[in-house]
């Protein structure tokens, strides 16, 4: 399937723009499609460890544009994840970095190289790969962080819907130049790379981050359109002030990854009101490739909290708890999504690779959410065990297994609300308790903050012998 | 204690380093000083030394050494 309408670009037109300035146009895309096709990519999975490089832009969008099927994971995805994944979908090509560390290099057997792409090199497993249905276009981790191996497998159509609707809802035009602030591996940094090249317009790629000079200096410079950020990036940016943020073409700011703490929703709606600037509040997970709803700027300050509108082509609908729908003013109930960027479904083994459709359009977020009398959608809370730290999933009971398995013995029970994850371990004392939260955060890639031990003598049990999360508040 | 003391002693909690790791230390070279680490940093040093450091000298605190001449300028002497 022809996506993003990459192949009706010309040769010469601007792809993106590297850190120091140098150019990838279209055409060397074109001939890095060319050379994964010769390489035997079509209707292959490619393991592909991203960084914001041009490396890694080239061999994502090559990837789609031979028809192989790309899985993106961050380059600094833990050895030991990495290795799991790769025994559960042995994938027949790895396009990682060139400088990639010997550790994760070794959990890669018998990859040898076949191709290189600037910073990149593409490894050859040998033989073929796992046997993929024909619609299937791209994967996604859900919860990757944990070491789950479940996958969203994501369409062609899939991709391809989202991109043009979030190009129509922000209004992108080839004037664009949106620069990198979110890992490519993370579905709201794909989105933004897939809805730009449906716009036509070259990405900022940079490796740096919002608090390293370099980045602003490349902002100001190639003039970025526009800043994307999870909440605690806000956090970041208030902390930055205002001034930071005065970059000459500076168009909108966009915001998704969980939801924005009010105060700071409140201010950076009224920082883009008086500066003539768009603030968009956004709503998604990974499940529908992964945009579902918008709070349309005009109204930021009058729905502050809001997460807002489904997105064109979307529907949205609030259900109870026996699948009916509610209808009327100021219902509440689970967030259901309807749309054509809505997953195929999930894989946990290589075999459910060649599954076609299941989920028919439909997604049920598991969100808890509450439609206001002008049809504005608020997200209340959450149905599903996981929490959202630093604007990425993470899974409760995975976070458990992981736990449970480095620490042989010891007993766990996970809880937590966005923003903390809090561990209860039993016994209290000892390797388990003292190390949790620095094996957590060494196997996420997540700051230490994120995770609390409350050590105690048992995790309590409901008489079936299962955790009693409901008794377990997680202030410790 | 000296404010040397001070400021190795903010470094080696945040980021749960040993003493030896200080020298050459640069922003993003371990994992602990990522984004966050770095904002849990600036805020201890301005608790810790009763400062407010400016948005470009955060974006210009880089290294271990480089955050001594920022702090410098600050009136602290270390």
């Amino acid at each position: 399937m022809e996506l993003f309408g990459l192949r009706e670009r010309g040769p010469e037109e601007l792809l993106a723009v590297e850190d120091g300035g140098g150019r990838v146009l279209c055409g060397e895309l074109f001939a890095v499609g060319e050379g994964l096709a010769r390489a035997g990519c079509r209707r292959e999975l490619v393991f592909v460890l991203c960084e914001n490089t041009a490396g890694t832009l080239l061999g994502y969008l090559g990837c789609l544009l031979c028809g192989a099927v790309p899985l993106l994971l961050d380059a600094h995805t833990s050895p030991q994840l990495l290795r799991g994944l790769a025994e559960v979908y042995r994938p027949a090509f790895y396009l990682v970095p060139r400088d990639l560390p010997a550790q994760s290099r070794a959990q890669l057997p018998q990859a040898a190289p076949v191709l290189e792409l600037r910073d990149r090199v593409l490894l050859a497993a040998g033989g073929r790969g796992p046997a993929l249905h024909r619609e299937l276009a791209l994967l996604l981790a859900t919860s990757g962080s944990t070491g789950s191996p479940k996958l969203v497998r994501l369409s062609g159509k899939n991709l391809q819907s989202n991109a043009r609707a979030i190009a129509e809802y922000l209004e992108l035009t080839p004037e664009e130049r949106p620069i990198t602030t979110l890992p490519m591996s993370y579905s709201y940094g794909m989105s933004i790379v897939n809805s730009h090249a449906q716009a036509g317009a070259p990405l900022l790629l940079t490796r740096r981050g919002i608090l390293e000079r370099g980045f602003w200096e490349t902002a100001a410079g190639e003039g970025a359109t526009s800043l994307a950020g999870v909440p605690y990036t806000y956090q970041m940016l208030q902390r930055l002030g205002p001034a930071a943020m005065d970059l000459p073409r500076l168009r909108y700011l966009t915001q998704a990854g969980g939801g924005l703490p009010p105060e700071l929703h409140r201010e950076f709606a009224a920082w883009a009101a008086e500066t003539g600037r768009r603030f968009y509040v956004m709503y998604g997970q990974t499940e529908a490739g992964p945009r579902m709803g918008y709070l349309p700027p005009e109204r930021a300050v009058e729905k502050c909290g809001a997460m807002g509108i489904p997105i064109p082509g979307g529907r949205f609908w609030l259900e109870d708890g026996d699948g009916r729908a509610l209808d009327g003013p100021e219902a509440s109930g689970e967030l259901v999504y309807q749309g054509e960027n809505v997953a195929m479904g999930y894989a946990r083994t290589a075999q459910d690779l060649g599954r076609g459709d299941e989920w028919g359009g439909v997604l049920r977020t598991g969100d808890l959410a509450r439609r206001d009398a002008d049809g504005i959608y608020y997200i209340v809370g959450r149905k599903k065990r996981f929490v959202k730290l630093y604007g990425s999933r993470v899974s409760l009971d995975g976070a458990e297994r992981l736990l449970c398995s480095r620490f042989p013995g010891a007993q766990f029970a996970c809880v937590g609300r966005d923003g903390l994850l809090s561990v209860y371990v039993s016994p209290p004392s000892g390797e388990a308790a003292e190390g949790a939260a620095d094996y957590l955060a060494a196997q996420t890639r997540l700051p230490r903050g994120a995770f609390r031990v409350c050590p105690v003598e048992d995790i309590p049990r409901t008489e079936a012998g299962k955790t009693c999360y409901a008794r377990l508040n997680g202030d410790g | 204690m000296t404010n040397l003391e001070k400021y190795d002693k903010l470094f080696l909690e945040t980021f749960h380093l040993q003493p030896d790791g200080l020298p050459g230390l640069k922003y993003r070279g371990i994992q602990a000083w990522d984004s966050v680490g770095h904002m849990d940093l600036m805020s201890a040093m301005e608790e810790t030394f009763g400062i407010s450091v400016s948005t470009p000298d955060l974006l210009d605190f880089s290294s271990y050494e480089k955050g001594k001449e920022i702090l410098a300028k600050y009136g602290v002497e270390l």
